[in-house]
């Protein structure tokens, strides 16, 4: 089952970089109890996102574009959230 | 003295400061724990500031950094990033390089 959470995060990075690979993992299970579990099942994610608009981009720039693409949710309406960013043939 | 003053003195201030969720020995999410973890294999002399005993930096230091999360590793008064960054670069080698490029003493 797909969240809502999880659901506006795919929908937010394929508008955004077109991405030629994109998993949005749940690890909300893994964190149950734990410091940032809302109870909503939604609180900690894993992007792994490969897209062209990376390409020569530097890790903190890649970071700050995911973020930005993201609006409130990171650290807001998602606790944790891990970005792993690449662009094709890295 | 203004949040953003205060996180100013503690970013200059220190070679190396993480800001995090909990302490070096009681880190209180994964992602801080991942990042102390790196320093203390990195071995390098660091300073952490628990952002949970402080409302206004664990605000302040995000918009100081234009940086939605929390931990993030400060080094020579530059931002490097947050824990994903800092495995990466580890793994990498570059975060040893960027210490050794910054004469960061050794713990």
């Amino acid at each position: 089952m797909t969240g809502p959470i999880a659901q506006e995060i795919e929908r937010k990075l394929v508008d955004a970089f077109a991405p030629t690979h994109l998993a949005v993992i749940n690890d909300s299970a893994s964190h149950s109890g734990h410091l940032g579990d809302d109870g909503t099942g939604e609180s900690h994610f894993t992007v792994e996102i490969e897209s062209a608009a990376f390409a020569g981009v530097s890790r903190l720039q890649r970071q700050r574009l995911v973020n930005q693409a993201l609006g409130d949710l990171p650290g807001q309406r998602v606790h944790a959230l891990a970005i792993r960013a690449r662009a094709p043939g890295e | 003295m203004s949040t953003e003053q205060r996180i100013d003195e503690i970013v200059k201030g220190n070679d190396v400061v993480l800001f995090m969720k909990g302490t070096p020995l009681f880190p209180q999410c994964g992602f801080s724990s991942r990042a102390v973890a790196i320093l203390e294999r990195l071995g390098v002399e660091y300073a952490s500031v628990d952002v949970l005993q402080d409302m206004e930096i664990r605000q302040g230091i995000k918009s100081y950094s234009d940086w939605p999360t929390i931990p993030q590793l400060y080094v020579k008064g530059e931002f490097v990033g947050g824990s994903d960054i800092m495995m990466e670069m580890y793994e990498a080698g570059e975060l040893a390089q960027l210490m050794e490029e910054a004469e960061v003493k050794p713990a």
